[in-house]
């Protein structure tokens, strides 16, 4: 490559980093329990909700954020962002994503995510997160014809409140940590998926999360419920546009499997990571976990996370009920000043639990990487066994990856393996390829493909080749 | 087809090749040996392109139906695109990549770049299989990675797999019969002779004459100290077996 062509891809940067003017309503800046409360009545939530959210509230007041993360987090200004963020209307009710203004729906076509009939045919529902709040959710009628619902979290708070009651913070209590309980407290949206008995979901479901305001904060909560021998297969998209100051980005999932269950959540992240001196960017701190609650439940979750200035996130599963399974399958890649300390916990309670983590981590440029892992055999847990494997792929010589594994092992019949390696990719190795006619960023591909083959092939089609051809754009010019 | 002229080639400084000529047509074989340091591995390892290697002067041109092209200018996945091929002395692994995807992907841009039809992976693999009997290599090695495991006769039997499977114009062979035993030589060797015709030529580099009972040469080059200092028929060879390098 030229040195001109190589500049003009330097420059050509994030393509998503576009923002939509849109009008959004009013909100009041910063954040005290009047804020909380005039949240929850735009809402028009019930009044056990807004209880729920000024406890955690007051709770959050008690706690001052963590510091033993490895990445450096610049002190936030919790009151310096909006909580609110919902994009004006033209219509007072969205009946159909008809009604929908056309400047949002021309956002998603520029994502590559039409909300039309199209999307029908290709079979897989979604609902769209734009800022704080869901626009629509596709296929709604036809999965309530079999008792499957997936809406958007409001609307289940609204049409479905036993549900929600019962499972909401079961799986992480405000008290959890420092941004679960602010995510309890001014959580405005998200997804909340059921599938009742003996359902095996016919079509995918997935959520589109799209932050577009200035200055505002993404505080969305997913419930997913999946009852006795069912199973779903659970989608998740990021995008943010190009701004200059940090966007926060504190989400919580909670997932349930009940017996013989199975919960499959794949995310492609590729949230705004900065520019490449890192300004700006998405802070991506996220508690994802999942509870296999029934004998022989099944979660896995698998992700690429390739975007956002700093990842900080551990989808985890608790195994409760005996013979359960948890999986974890992850790519983290860092370039210029990225920053990422994400990994899992997996924790064993039940008989005969089995676990499985394979994390692969890219750093590039300057950045930095790290997995943190937990595996932790309660004395409960008997015949427990895990596997992980942990590799790091060093591109250029400034950047960094970090390894925290811990096991806490409390239970003589149990297995834990733990394998790791760190590589580089060498010149010798780029030599050879190119004299085979690939170019030096597609000998970069192609090695880095292979490195992470593991991780694409539990995610969905679609998802696999979304997630191969990000990877490939992020690595471009990480090689000099 | 190559026509070397002039070539001075360091490493860090350090001249290895000096003041080298060097012509090659269509249908030849040519065959460098040398004392170990004569540069005979630079020389090939410059043509394909290598970073580490210093062009301080001269030039070099290869000419592909009938196109002159300045070698020392193209980057080396063109060289490649445009017919060069270079088979290593010490194959590299590449871990976490299969050898039938990365076969493959060489040649899809090796079609793409000819203006061919790229064909499906059943196709392609379909393709490779009597050439992975010709050179006696099971079909299931398609499936490990790049070079990962495999004995050095392996690695020779595989670079020569790609050899016949990009076909190149210009095949530079660096030491292929280094460290392999009297069977894979004879392999090796027939799957160089299969490659050879009338319209591509071979540049072999070689410390023996044992691979030349098998690949018959055109013309031998004596390597010392960065120059061809002799060449001539393939009796050359024999000369230098019996009398050692100490006859130059």
């Amino acid at each position: 490559m030229t040195d001109f062509e190589i500049k003009k891809k330097m420059d050509e940067g994030y393509k998503y980093g576009f923002s939509t003017n849109i009008e959004s309503e009013d909100f009041p800046k910063g954040l005290n329990s009047d804020v909380i409360k005039l949240l929850s009545l735009k809402k028009g939530e019930p009044d056990w909700l807004l209880e729920y959210r000024l406890k955690a509230y007051q709770y959050w007041l008690t706690l001052t954020p963590p510091t033993w993360q490895y990445c450096q987090v610049p002190e936030i200004d919790f009151q310096n962002y909006f909580y609110y963020a919902k994009p004006k209307q033209k219509k007072a009710n969205v009946e159909s994503l008809n009604d929908i203004d056309p400047e949002l729906l021309e956002t998603f076509n520029k994502l590559g995510i039409p909300l039309s009939e199209q999307k029908r045919i290709s079979g897989v529902a979604m609902d769209v997160v734009f800022d704080s709040v869901s626009l629509g959710t596709t296929h709604q009628e036809d999965l309530a014809k079999i008792g499957v619902i997936f809406c958007s979290f409001s609307e289940a708070v609204e049409k479905y409140p036993e549900l929600v009651k019962k499972y909401l913070g079961t799986v992480v209590p405000y008290t959890d940590n420092f941004y679960a309980a602010l995510n309890a407290a001014v959580f405005s949206d998200g997804s909340f998926v059921y599938i009742p008995k003996g359902m095996r979901c016919p079509i995918d479901l997935s959520t589109y999360f799209r932050i577009n305001a200035k200055e505002s904060g993404q505080f969305e909560r997913t419930l997913i419920i999946a009852e006795d021998d069912s199973y779903v297969n659970y989608l998740e998209g990021c995008t943010a546009p190009q701004r200059d100051e940090n966007q926060l980005h504190a989400a919580v999932v909670e997932l349930v499997a009940l017996n013989r269950a199975e919960i499959k959540y794949s995310t492609v992240q590729n949230w705004y990571a900065g520019d490449k001196n890192g300004k700006g960017g998405i802070y991506n701190f996220v508690t994802k976990r999942g509870h296999c609650l029934g004998v022989s439940s099944k979660i896995s979750w698998t992700q690429v996370e390739a975007g956002s200035a700093i990842t900080w996130k551990y989808p985890s599963c608790y195994l409760i009920g005996d013979h359960s399974t948890g999986h974890f399958y992850s790519v983290a890649l860092t370039n210029h000043k990225m920053q990422a300390d994400t990994g899992t916990k997996m924790v064993h309670i039940g008989k005969n639990t089995k676990s499985i983590i394979v994390s692969k981590g890219i750093s590039a440029h300057e950045s930095s990487n790290v997995y943190r892992g937990l595996v932790k055999i309660r004395p409960s847990a008997k015949g427990a066994k895990n596997f992980s494997q942990c590799d790091s792929m060093l591109i250029g010589d400034q950047c960094k990856a970090i390894t925290f594994p811990v096991i806490e092992l409390k239970n003589e019949l149990a297995s834990v393996e733990h394998e790791a390696s760190t590589s580089r990719i060498s010149e010798d190795q780029l030599f050879y390829i190119e004299s085979r006619g690939l170019t030096r960023e597609k000998a970069v591909s192609l090695i880095a493909h292979g490195f992470c083959k593991e991780v694409y092939k539990t995610l969905p089609l679609e998802f696999a080749v979304e997630a191969v051809k990000l990877i490939e754009m992020k690595l471009e010019n990480s090689v000099g | 087809m190559l026509d070397i002229s002039n070539l001075k080639v360091s490493v860090q400084g350090t001249p290895i090749i000096n003041e080298l000529n060097l012509t090659i047509n269509p249908g030849e074989t040519h065959v460098i040996m040398g004392p170990n340091g004569s540069g005979k591995s630079t020389l090939v390892k410059t043509l394909a392109g290598h970073p580490a290697y210093e062009v301080t002067d001269g030039t070099v041109n290869f000419t592909v139906h009938k196109k002159i092209m300045n070698l020392l200018e193209m980057e080396t996945s063109e060289r490649s695109l445009k017919g060069l091929f270079l088979s290593f002395q010490y194959p590299v692994e590449i871990p976490g990549v299969t050898n039938l995807n990365f076969l493959f992907e060489s040649y899809k841009y090796h079609c793409e770049s000819q203006g061919v039809t790229v064909p499906s992976e059943n196709e392609f693999i379909d393709f490779l299989k009597p050439k992975c009997e010709l050179l006696k290599m099971n079909v299931d090695f398609l499936n490990r990675n790049v070079n990962e495991g495999f004995s050095g006769g392996e690695k020779k039997k595989n670079e020569i797999l790609q050899l016949l499977t990009l076909n190149p114009k210009l095949a530079l062979l660096d030491e292929t019969d280094s460290g392999l035993d009297v069977d894979a030589l004879k392999v090796v060797s027939e799957g160089v002779n299969t490659f050879r015709n009338k319209s591509n030529a071979a540049l072999i580099v070689t410390h023996y004459q044992r691979l030349l009972n098998y690949i018959k040469p055109d013309v031998i080059h004596l390597m010392v100290k960065g120059k061809i200092i002799r060449s001539g028929g393939p009796e050359l060879a024999l000369e230098v077996e019996e009398k050692g390098y100490g006859l130059l």
